[in-house]
């Protein structure tokens, strides 16, 4: 018992704070995207009053109302370890970050909880139209919600409008605190993050369902929906990446130093591609580089100089490995996701997509690709912060609670079990909802052997499903 | 102008917030409480969805609580999570269990699984929220604005039986709100349930309202001194007339009238608590004024919650509009 009393308390609420933000994050980055996917479906059912829209919609709602339900019961646990892990960072920020969460709470959650109840119940009690227009709302509190709390957590990065007393931020200009240098390419890039995710869930279910010869109209339908979103957005997430990244190097530059694994700011910076950062011998080792890349990306010019990690003593630098490899990891699902989606275009526009098997199977297995990316963005953005938990004010290692680590430590197990439990079932009910497709098709004409008998097959699973 | 009164504005919105949470998710956690004492499945499913609709917007009143004392009071924020570290998590797991078994326990297999889940979830949160404000009355060990006691200080005989008071609380609103909301055989058990359930909250109230102020001189001051005592005497005797009222109402085989006096107890004995503390917000050393944020940020605060707190009232009441009328055995909202 002594040994774990004796575990570095910090380090423990780190870790559980960590485990637990990664959870969560998981389910509104689909939750967001896929609200509106939804709300898009109940609106073009209304206006051409084709039953694949309702089919696709209601299909998609019970597998939102599960995810949901998780980023509900996950959320509450934050808004609670704010206090029960960074209580000094309550006092410390709580006159600014208090009103901005408190803002998310009035004007998201409350209006997403109650049209929740109208679009997953209200089906048979209220018009159609209101039905359709609770999923709009319940879309629009979505991204409320990362609107506000997207304004806090930028305000940690690049804090504003605030003035420090006695070591506590007080609050002088609302507009500047919301508003902070970093919020709206934060905004843009997440927001973007949760519709590209969504997108690739809804592509990948399309793919899979294609790819089994099953629900064929609906799964075509899915497929364009999606794949005409993902051209537009997967690239212009590259340009907000790139827009985000030249914020934070104004702002944070040692975040981007780490995350370039640049060590001398005399220099001008290498694109590794790869690299092991010996954080001991503040250099790169088995570094596989494009040279000058990375001053040419974020000076736009191979000569250009930017910070390196040697310009602050090491105290003061972020965690190299993690935020490097994220930034890799991120990087290379962006390219991954552009590839796929101008590919899936080419394929559109030459009329084959929908039999080119080779390219649905790979996407009905890429449905994990964006909340992986969104992951990984995270620790790149949140472990490139530290040592500060709110930059240049507030260090996380003064930030928290005076609770022992022994009881950090069991209540991190409980969190990893009960976790553990709760996903595990919660995918494998979402993976049954998929297996089990939407509902009430009609059988489609034949159109082939494979067709008729993948149709047969559908309409008697569907007959064992109901009795 | 205001500046001076917003401590006291935000006591009140967050005291308004934690009696709305209590009231509202109180009974959807005591058909939780109850989910044991059904006759089978189909029963508790018919429980479930009488409360299917409204469990998520109960809930939120939880964070904008957690939220609200975090706005208004960082300080005080800052001391009370820390002190109650184990009760707030144990909580929070319990009803993550309890949230996710709305859902579950309609998409899966594993019935009687989440059933279990969401009767042990929203057991243990009733019981771990009664202990926090028991612990609370109780008083934190305070040392320069920060906690400074330990891990285990709120495990006292006094919270772990406000702890049991809370759960059986929230069974009398749950089975009061099945009284109302249900049809058949599940109504008619809850009523029987409602009655005994009426008599052990009344005990519970009792030994509560003797036990504090022969524990902690203060609350005695509070209540016993005059003129306070004539001041103060309306409130055991409304609570008396409610509960009188709320049995007989169960006698005549009323429909929402022991529902809304299960509430009346609730909020009386609330009421009482806030007496017995104001103005304290961390007993017995920290008060409103003191732990009050920057008067900025109550005022930002303020603006909003004037605007959006009515449009959250209306549409909260709109959804129970929409959802009104007796859930049937085997039906649903689904």
């Amino acid at each position: 018992m002594d040994s774990v009393a004796a575990l570095d308390p910090v380090m423990l609420a780190r870790l559980q704070f960590a485990f637990t933000i990664s959870f969560h994050i998981i389910f509104p980055s689909f939750t967001i995207g896929l609200s509106a996917y939804i709300a898009t479906l109940g609106v073009m059912w209304l206006a051409t009053g084709q039953e694949r829209y309702r089919r696709i919609a209601q299909f998609w709602t019970k597998i939102f109302a599960v995810s949901f339900g998780m980023g509900v019961v996950s959320g509450i646990v934050l808004s609670y370890e704010f206090g029960t892990n960074w209580s000094r960072f309550s006092v410390v920020a709580g006159n600014i970050v208090g009103p901005l969460a408190g803002y998310e709470v009035l004007s998201a959650f409350f209006l997403e909880a109650s049209f929740l109840a109208i679009m997953l119940f209200g089906g048979n009690r209220v018009p159609r139209w209101l039905h359709a227009l609770s999923a709009v709302i319940v879309a629009i509190g979505t991204a409320l919600s990362a609107f506000w709390i997207l304004s806090a957590n930028s305000w940690m990065h690049t804090p504003a409008g605030h003035e420090m007393r006695d070591g506590v931020a007080f609050p002088l200009d609302w507009f500047a605190i919301v508003f902070n240098p970093s919020f709206l390419y934060r905004l843009a890039h997440m927001l973007n993050a949760s519709y590209l995710t969504a997108g690739f869930v809804v592509l990948a279910v399309g793919a899979r369902y294609l790819v089994a010869n099953r629900h064929d109209e609906e799964a075509r339908t899915m497929l364009r929906m999606a794949l005409g979103l993902l051209i537009i957005l997967a690239p212009l997430q590259l340009f907000l990446g790139d827009q985000h990244g030249l914020n934070t190097l104004k702002h944070q530059p040692i975040k981007i130093a780490a995350m370039e694994a640049h060590w001398d700011g005399k220099e001008p910076g290498d694109f590794h591609i790869f690299a092991w950062p010996d954080e001991k011998a503040e250099q790169n080792r088995f570094a596989i580089s494009i040279p000058r890349g990375a001053s040419l990306i974020l000076t736009h010019d191979p000569n250009g100089l930017f910070p390196g990690l040697k310009s602050v003593p090491p105290q003061d630098r972020p965690p190299v490995k993690s935020v490097f490899f994220a930034f890799r990891v991120m990087l290379g699902i962006g390219f991954f996701m552009i590839g796929a989606a101008l590919f899936g275009g080419l394929l559109w526009w030459r009329g084959t997509l929908f039999r080119t098997r080779w390219y649905l199977w790979v996407m009905s297995h890429s449905w994990w690709i964006g909340f992986v990316a969104v992951l990984a963005g995270w620790i790149v953005t949140e472990s490139g912060r530290q040592p500060w938990i709110v930059q240049g004010i507030l260090r996380t290692a003064d930030a928290t609670s005076p609770v022992l680590g022994g009881a950090l430590a069991t209540t991190l197990v409980l969190f990893v079990l009960v976790y553990g439990v709760v996903f595990s079932f919660g995918i494998f009910y979402i993976n049954r909802l998929i297996n089990k497709g939407p509902q009430g098709s009609a059988i489609e004409p034949p159109k082939s052997l494979g067709g008729t008998l993948a149709s047969a097959g559908d309409a008697t699973r569907e007959a064992v499903a109901k009795g | 102008m205001i500046e001076p009164h917003l401590p006291l504005i935000w006591a009140g919105i967050i005291g308004t917030a934690v009696a709305l949470y209590v009231v509202l998710d109180g009974f959807d956690l005591g058909i939780g409480v109850l989910f044991p004492f059904a006759k089978d499945d189909n029963e508790r499913s018919q429980m479930m969805a009488s409360i299917a609709p409204f469990w998520d917007g109960n809930e939120t009143w939880l964070v904008m609580g957690g939220v609200g004392l975090l706005v208004a009071f960082p300080p005080a924020y800052a001391v009370i999570m820390p002190a109650f570290y184990l009760p707030v998590i144990v909580m929070v797991l319990a009803l993550v269990f309890r949230g996710v078994a709305f859902e579950f326990r309609e998409v899966g297999g594993h019935k009687t699984l989440w059933s279990i889940a969401f009767a042990a979830g929203s057991t243990v949160a009733g019981f771990c929220q009664g202990v926090i404000l028991g612990a609370l009355i109780q008083g934190i060990r305070v040392e320069r604005g920060a906690f400074a006691g330990g891990p285990f200080d709120w495990a006292t005989p006094f919270a772990l039986v406000c702890g049991l008071g809370v759960v059986a609380g929230y069974a009398l609103l749950g089975a009061t709100w099945l009284v109302m909301k249900t049809e058949g055989p599940v109504a008619e058990r809850a009523r029987a349930h409602a009655r005994l359930l009426l008599v052990v909250v009344l005990v519970f109230m009792a030994v509560v309202s003797i036990w504090t102020p022969l524990s902690i001189p203060r609350i005695f001051e509070r209540w016993f001194s005059l003129p306070n005592f004539f001041y103060l005497s309306p409130v055991p005797l409304l609570t008396a007339l409610t509960a009188y009222v709320g049995w007989r109402a169960l006698e005549k085989n009323r429909d929402t009238a022991p529902f809304v006096a299960s509430i009346g107890l609730f909020l009386l004995g609330y009421a009482g608590l806030a007496i017995s503390c104001f103005p304290y917000l961390v007993p017995p050393s920290l008060t409103i004024w003191q732990t009050a944020a920057a008067p900025a940020s109550q005022a930002f605060m303020l603006i909003g919650t004037a605007i959006l707190l009515p449009l959250i009232l209306a549409y909260t009441a709109y959804v129970y509009w929409v959802f009104r009328g007796k859930v049937k055995p085997g039906g649903s909202y689904h």
